[in-house]
């Protein structure tokens, strides 16, 4: 404490002016009394006076040593150096500017990207002992994370010995009605434990009981804060009351705090929480069955997730012997949280940050470049400072100080960047990054950003310095700075190859992607998406478990109301699987086949459930005989389209027209196949070509049974095709359905072209930073080409007046400016295309990113050097012609 | 002058301190000769080091000063000690104490052995 209050007082007494005079004043009256009392003991004056001197031992000194302990020496030395920096920096403000400009983007890149990295990669789950927690999926022969059914996940809660609690949820939409205008909420389905095992405690109320969850029960729900802010203005008397969901009336018990945002397997956050025994599908007590219903688990403290798998196989196992036929093949699978929720994007931040990183390198290297180029212009300055006896450290501490404030500033200046940038960046891909709200500035961020900035600032200040110190202090003298030899060159020409190297490095990774997407948009979706809109469509709670009739007449009406509204020239209802939006699955077997025993011995193809007007609405092409039609209802024989690859797979080169059938729903009722669609791109244009299931079926609406009828009326989808923009004819159509009647609710409108993009939002934000990181290091790069070339040209310009005098043709000289330049171009473009071909290599192995391109495409190899090549030279074009200006008789005469 | 003592390292602040404490407030100038008094003239305090010695102790917060008038009516800084300055003053001297204590019974001529 003593030390620090000392420490304190000196930096103070740093700044107070007067101390110094008052000391003197001190003094003063010391050796007046000292001189009084040796004149009383009988001394002259002069005497009395020489001797209070000895006794002081030097005013002088005696005044060094009091300043030296009033003040902090060091701090001082360390003063001059930053007031001497300043000058320095301040003498050539254009160095300055471009160095920190250069490394504010640097360093500001690296900031932003971090911070990302930090929010979404390294900062733990903000949840109690995060690393227990793990996610369950159930492995299936098709699947290797599939749904686990709700029987199941029973029977795997009651068997395992090694979790603390397992909870299941799955996504859901609700028409929330007598609250205003009907409104369609989205919702979770989860089990009691799903929140409590988080360790998510609610803002009032309570969660959900042990057993609430079953089948049966009372229907309650728990409500976001947000719900219970709009819609109570968080009046705690929200407890208890009911909310009409779907026609049922569901009792709050709880209110969730809107800082639970969790988005994992298929759940996200939402408004509303029901018990998973509320699922109001039959299917739910199914063993076989898939309803996208997945888990998440706490493992018991101490546990490796090891130990729980294992245990968990067991209990998958002994259901295998239990119900042979609906678990055969069924596993229990954990994957680790935090893996589970970034492993998508985990590569391509890692593929970013190391490219960011590189351009930071690039930056630091064109810095150091020029600093050299300074040096070699203050060399005769520090030459003349060592002589006069300043020591290495000394001058060693005087350009650290000059470096480090320049990166300290480009850090400040990256900072500032960052913190708009990484909104930027955010703002690319909205919904593809997980855990992105809690991406922010945090003190590991600023701490990151300090970091590297004396990093950098410290690379790139000493490279310089080791030059200076090799030079002889006489031959720097004598030269009068002019000239060091041309030999001392070489570092900066290394630092050039360096540089070109890792920039091509960059554009050859950049290249990639851009290749890549510019074949994904080559590939055919075997749709037509403009003007293509889709929404949901939920009818009024009325119409649930009403008649078959009733059921095929309302969407008969709703469909002729949409199909009226202007603009609007094909409609279709869809239920099950939709392009690249939703999936469903139809299992079948062949005419002639036998029965299989079970569905994994059954044929798989894609199922959607789709009206007439959807051929038109989409602009599929009909291959061959009819689609599906008006006529293909309730009464008329059971009809099913096939898409060309289902054709292909499964009846080869037999016309599949008139072929039978038999779906797994309908085993006694074989379908006759009436027509032959193109196929549609299902599974996003990267990934359908790959996707093993991508035989596709399209059945009638109309002949659904009662059951799935019911589910229909639930919710489904819309597809229209329309003249108008797809803000417009959504507006246009909500009137209309709500016209008919006001509590029904049309939701989630997406045009078939925003949802090809979101599919490529992941690639096109990669691309594009690699672009605009790639595109930086080319810049720099050309300017570091333009500084060596530029320094060349000016040491050499001696020898080139005389050879000039000798003879030489002007273009003998360009040419040979342009040869120096050219060399260190081509070394560094062999160097950057072997680390490229490591680096590519391990950019292919670890992520999907690169799409119908080898990571060694020669096409972009070559492309991206004959760009870096071109700009080399460009750069040393300037130069170049300045030295063929040189005028002879001028540089000899100087000399 | 050859025969008297420098001031050794460390010492001069608990001095210092013990004038203070005996003599009340006083400047730079009375402390350097009632330490050379003290001492029976045996040490020779070079009067340069105690004013930096004396700043150290002000940063320190054990003695304060302020500007008065000596005993010929001639402007000089007073220096006095403080509450905090007096405890350290006990525990100094305290160790000092220990530490010769140890030192004499290893120089004394070993009786009880």
């Amino acid at each position: 404490m003593r030390k620090l209050r000392a420490l304190w007082m000196r930096l103070v007494g740093m700044f107070g002016g007067a101390a110094d005079e008052e000391f003197a004043a001190e003094l003063d009256g010391h050796l007046a009394m000292h001189i009084e009392d040796g004149m009383r003991a009988g001394l002259s004056a002069e005497e009395a006076r020489r001797q209070a001197m000895i006794r002081l031992g030097g005013l002088e000194q005696a005044k060094i040593a009091y300043r030296e302990r009033q003040r902090l020496p060091w701090f001082e030395t360390l003063w001059q150096d930053l007031r001497f920096g300043l000058r320095m920096l301040a003498k050539s403000p254009g160095f300055t500017i471009v160095a920190v400009l250069t490394l504010g983007l640097g360093i500001g890149a690296n900031t932003a990207l971090f911070s990302v990295v930090n929010g979404v990669l390294l900062n733990p789950l903000p949840y109690p002992h995060p690393e227990e927690l793990v996610t369950v999926h159930a492995s299936k022969p098709n699947f290797s994370e599939g749904s686990i059914s709700y029987p199941n996940f029973r029977d795997w809660q009651r068997d395992n010995k090694t979790l603390a609690a397992l909870a299941v949820a799955r996504g859901t939409g609700y028409s929330l009605t007598g609250m205003g205008d009907a409104e369609e909420m989205r919702a979770e389905l989860v089990s009691s434990d799903f929140f409590t095992l988080l360790g998510v405690k609610p803002v009032i109320g309570r969660l959900f009981a042990p057993h609430e969850d079953e089948i049966g029960r009372e229907p309650l729900v728990i409500i976001s804060e947000g719900f219970w802010q709009r819609k109570f203005g968080s009046r705690p008397d929200a407890l208890g009351k009911v909310l009409t969901l779907d026609g049922r009336n569901y009792t709050i018990v709880g209110v969730l705090p809107s800082h639970f945002d969790l988005r994992i397997n298929n759940f996200h956050a939402a408004d509303l929480y029901v018990p998973i025994g509320q699922f109001r599908n039959p299917a739910l007590t199914a063993r076989p069955a898939g309803l996208g219903i997945h888990g998440i688990a706490r493992l018991k403290p101490g546990v490796t997730i090891q130990q729980a798998q294992d245990d968990m196989l067991r209990v998958s196992e002994q259901l295998e012997k239990m119900y042979p036929e609906a678990d055969r093949g069924i596993r229990a699978k954990l994957v680790p949280f935090q893996y589970a929720m970034v492993r998508d994007v985990r590569p391509l931040l890692l593929i970013l940050m190391g490219a960011v990183g590189f351009v930071l390198l690039i930056a630091c290297v064109n810095i150091a470049n020029l600093l050299l180029v300074r040096s070699n212009v203050r060399a005769q300055e520090f030459a003349v400072r060592s002589a006069l006896g300043a020591s290495h450290t000394r001058l060693l501490r005087q350009l650290l100080t000059e470096s480090l404030m320049l990166s300290l500033t480009g850090g400040l200046l990256g900072l500032l960047l960052a913190s708009w940038g990484t909104k930027a960046m955010l703002h690319l891909l909205p919904q593809q990054l997980p855990r992105a709200a809690e991406v922010h500035m945090s003190g590991a961020v600023l701490g990151f950003t300090l970091v590297i900035s004396v990093a950098s600032g410290t690379l790139f200040g000493l490279m310089p310095c080791f030059k200076v110190f090799r030079q002889s202090l006489q031959d720097t003298l004598k030269d009068g700075g002019r000239g060091v030899g041309a030999t001392r060159a070489g570092a900066q020409n290394w630092l050039v190859v360096f540089q070109m190297a890792t920039t091509l490095v960059l554009l050859v990774g950049a290249g990639l992607m851009i290749r890549s997407l510019a074949k994904l948009s080559e590939v055919n979706t075997g749709f037509r998406p403009q003007g293509v809109l889709t929404f949901g469509l939920q009818p009024s709670s009325a119409m649930i478990g009403a008649s078959p009739e009733a059921a095929r007449a309302y969407l008969r009406e709703a469909n002729a109301r949409i199909a009226a509204v202007p603009g609007v020239d094909a409609v279709s209802f869809s239920w099950a699987a939709l392009p690249m939006q939703s999936d469903d699955e139809q299992l079948f077997w062949l005419d002639g086949e036998p029965k299989p025993q079970s569905q994994n011995a059954m044929h798989w193809a894609i199922r959607y459930i789709v009206e007439p007007g959807y051929l038109k609405a989409m602009g599929i092409p009909l291959l061959k005989g009819r689609f599906l039609a008006a006529s293909d209802d309730a009464h008329a024989p059971r009809t099913v389209v096939i898409d060309e690859v289902f054709a292909q797979k499964f009846f080869g080169n037999e016309d599949p027209i008139g072929k039978r059938v038999f779906l797994e729903q309908f085993e006694n009722e074989p379908a006759t196949v009436v027509g032959v669609v193109g196929h549609v791109n299902q599974w996003g244009l990267d990934n359908d070509a790959v996707n093993p299931l991508r035989a596709e079926s399209y059945q009638a609406m109309m002949q659904l049974p009662e059951q799935q009828l019911g589910l229909v009326l639930m919710g489904m989808d819309v597809v229209v095709h329309s003249r108008y923009s797809g803000d417009a004819s959504f507006q246009s159509i909500h009137n209309a359905v709500t016209q008919m009647n006001h509590e029904q609710v049309v939701y989630n409108p997406e045009t078939m072209e925003s949802v090809i993009a979101d599919t490529l939002a992941g690639r096109r934000f990669t691309m594009i930073l690699l672009a605009v990181f790639a595109g930086t290091a080319l810049l720099l790069a050309g300017i570091g080409m333009y500084g060596v070339i530029s320094y060349l040209v000016a040491q050499r310009a001696r020898e080139i007046g005389v050879r000039m005098a000798l003879g030489a043709d002007r273009r003998d000289v360009f040419r040979w400016v342009l040869t120096r330049g050219g060399r260190l171009a081509v070394f560094g473009a062999v160097t950057g295309i072997l680390a490229a071909l490591a680096l590519t290599q391990v950019i292919a192995r670890f992520s999907s990113l690169l799409y119908g391109v080898h990571a060694y495409d020669p096409w972009t190899m070559a492309g991206v050097t004959l760009l870096m090549m071109v700009v080399a030279l460009a750069a040393c074009y300037l130069p170049a012609r300045r030295a063929t200006r040189i005028d002879p008789m001028q540089v000899l005469r100087s000399e | 002058m050859g025969d008297k003592t420098d001031v050794w390292q460390g010492t001069l602040a608990l001095m210092v301190l013990k004038t203070l404490e005996t003599l009340g407030p006083i400047h730079g100038y009375g402390i350097a000769r009632r330490i050379e008094q003290t001492s029976g003239n045996l040490l020779s305090l070079n009067y340069g080091t105690l004013y930096p010695a004396l700043l150290k102790l002000e940063q320190e917060g054990y003695i304060s000063s302020e500007w008065g008038l000596s005993e010929n009516n001639r402007k000089a800084k007073f220096y006095k000690l403080t509450r905090a300055g007096r405890k350290q003053l006990e525990r100094e001297a305290r160790d000092w104490e220990q530490a010769t204590a140890i030192l004499a019974r290893f120089l004394s001529p070993a009786e009880e052995a």
